[in-house]
């Protein structure tokens, strides 16, 4: 696995005990923490790609703050959402993207 | 009682919105995020404290204070979740266009608001400079390296490489240290002469920035500890891997910024974090109309005033200071924006502080400042813009081929900077490519994407504002 997610009892900010949440990424669950980003349980989970370009490249997260768009996935039936900035809600529903073409 | 706007939550802001308060303005906040503290302090979120949050900030019991006096204060409404995203310029003033919701959300509500006064303290997002394999999945920005070690304690990686210019690569390498991961190596791209003129002259001028000086010195502490190399003149060059990163090519740079044969070697790495400094988020400064330096930063006088009567802008839209700047600068402009004086005690302290903390960003760019010669680890198949995936050897293609050396040509016939960011990662890329002065690519007159649904509901739930292009103006 390559990006991970400081394990809580590791954190030397001592967080509160995590309040786990499950997501389902193209049907498989993945585990993160309330008050996650869908961009950060990814990562968290080792997953560093879920949108395929135009090209077939694979691309994830990269300016990590909502500017370069790279991050496109569809959430519960809407595309097009910035992983980055969008919290995790338990049993959100996250699919890969082929592209983006729906927003103005 | 002065109706003052304050857009971005960052130092700035909040130091804007504190001030004008203590004017006697009544203030509204926004911010896109769904928290206070823009990047400078992005944190976990609420359902998520933590006892020690500040272990990764500096200036935390700072960001306390601010936002306490701001939730607690009667005349100042926070509305974060809050995306402006359009400003009208009206006959003596603005109107702002916010959607309130989840960020890309469907049904945002819609508001607008049409302020006496507006502080525009958007911020700046990380500039990375194209190289081959940057599009590589665990190649990110600083930035978003940072963002999610502060706001999430996510690692991009195992074994990272921090690259780029600039003193924010320091930061950015110790919170990935303090998530665990290993750092192998941080190359600045600026050579000793450089960093030696920018940071090491006039050094009493130095003495009145000392937290900032403080604050660089901790990293460097945190960074000696870890034994992690810090390599001045040196740059990645390339990203490898087979559908990720797997190792980066480094190589040494001349003082232009050029790679040197034959210094190229090959570093394992997972992860890759890059950054060649900040550009200043301008959309809704140049949708009001105000004025622009040479060096493409908002223009301000004494008073934090743009050229544009009744919009004042702080922090790093005016230049890259960072957070002494920004909370100095904040505060001189909230003050002015409410109708305070500026000349008062408070003022007179705060006005002193930001001519202090200037100073700071002309080192930087003395020091780290991008150097033509990066052209150099380019190749004809390098990716220059990620969204539509157009090389450097198409964009040299169209300009012989159209024989046109304007970035708005460009575009239009390669596609570059056509897609989703709209060209926020490669529009000044194209205009040192192309060596094209004119400012045509930060002009968005739509400051984020909307849905077309949601620009039909506004249409029909709020008479107020005209209707938007929806295909906004790509140039």
């Amino acid at each position: 696995m390559t990006s991970y997610r400081l394990p809580a009892e590791l954190d030397p900010a001592r967080p509160a005990a995590d309040s786990p949440l499950t997501i389902r990424v193209d049907g498989e669950p993945v585990t993160g923490a309330a008050g996650q980003t869908i961009a950060g349980v990814l990562l968290g989970a080792g997953r560093r790609q879920w949108r395929t370009t135009a090209d077939g490249a694979p691309r994830g997260v990269f300016c990590g703050i909502g500017v370069c768009f790279d991050c496109l996935v569809e959430v519960n039936g809407l595309r097009d959402v910035r992983a980055c900035l969008r919290r995790a809600q338990d049993g959100d529903v996250v699919a890969r993207q082929g592209g983006s073409e729906a927003t103005a | 009682m002065r109706n003052v706007v304050v857009v971005g939550a960052g130092p700035a802001g909040l130091a804007a919105a504190r001030a004008a308060a203590v004017a006697g303005a009544q203030v509204t906040l926004l911010d896109a995020a769904d928290g206070l503290g823009g990047q400078y302090w992005r944190h976990l979120p609420a359902d998520r404290p933590a006892a020690r949050e500040g272990v990764l900030h500096h200036r935390w019991a700072t960001f306390g204070g601010l936002s306490d006096v701001l939730r607690a204060h009667p005349a100042v409404t926070v509305l974060p979740s809050a995306q402006v995203w359009s400003l009208e310029r009206l006959d003596g003033g603005v109107r702002l266009n916010v959607l309130l919701g989840e960020p890309d959300g469907a049904g945002r509500s819609a508001r607008t608001f049409e302020p006496d006064a507006l502080v525009l303290a958007t911020g700046a997002h990380d500039r990375t400079l194209p190289f081959p394999g940057w599009q590589l999945p665990g190649v990110c920005s600083a930035g978003a390296a940072q963002a999610l070690a502060k706001g999430e304690w996510v690692a991009v990686g195992r074994r990272v490489v921090v690259a780029g210019a600039g003193p924010f690569l320091l930061p950015v390498a110790a919170s990935l240290l303090r998530t665990g991961a290993t750092v192998v190596g941080v190359h600045e791209a600026g050579r000793v002469g450089a960093l030696a003129r920018g940071w090491l002259s006039r050094p009493w001028e130095l003495a009145g920035a000392a937290g900032k000086a403080g604050e660089l010195a901790g990293y460097v502490r945190d960074l000696v500890r870890h034994s992690v190399p810090w390599r001045p003149g040196e740059a990645v060059v390339a990203a490898h891997g087979d559908g990720q990163v797997e190792a980066v090519t480094v190589a040494r740079l001349d003082e232009r910024w050029a790679p040197v044969a034959g210094t190229e070697r090959v570093v394992e790495a997972d992860a890759a974090c890059v950054s060649h400094g900040f550009t200043p988020r301008l959309e809704l400064a140049i949708a009001a109309g105000c004025a622009l330096a040479p060096s493409r930063f908002v223009v301000v006088d004494d008073s934090q005033a743009t050229s544009v009567p009744g919009v004042w802008a702080a922090g790093e839209l005016t230049g890259i200071g960072g957070a002494d700047a920004a909370l100095a600068e904040g505060a001189v402009a909230g003050t002015a924006a409410a109708g305070g004086d500026t000349g008062a005690a408070a003022a007179r302290r705060a006005v002193r502080a930001r001519d202090r903390a200037r100073g700071f960003a002309a080192r930087i760019e003395a020091a780290h400042g991008v150097g033509g010669g990066w052209t150099g680890w380019l190749r004809d198949d390098t990716v220059v813009c990620r969204c539509e995936e157009t090389t450097y050897g198409r964009v040299r293609e169209v300009v012989e081929l159209t024989g046109s050396h304007e970035t708005r040509s460009v575009k239009l016939t390669s596609r570059a900077g056509l897609g989703p960011c709209q060209a926020r990662m490669c529009g000044r890329t194209l205009q040192e490519l192309l060596g094209d002065p004119t400012p045509s690519v930060d002009r968005r007159p739509l400051v984020v994407p909307v849905r077309l649904g949601d620009l039909a509901a506004l249409r029909s739930a709020a008479p107020t504002p005209a209707a938007p292009r929806p295909g906004g103006d790509r140039t």
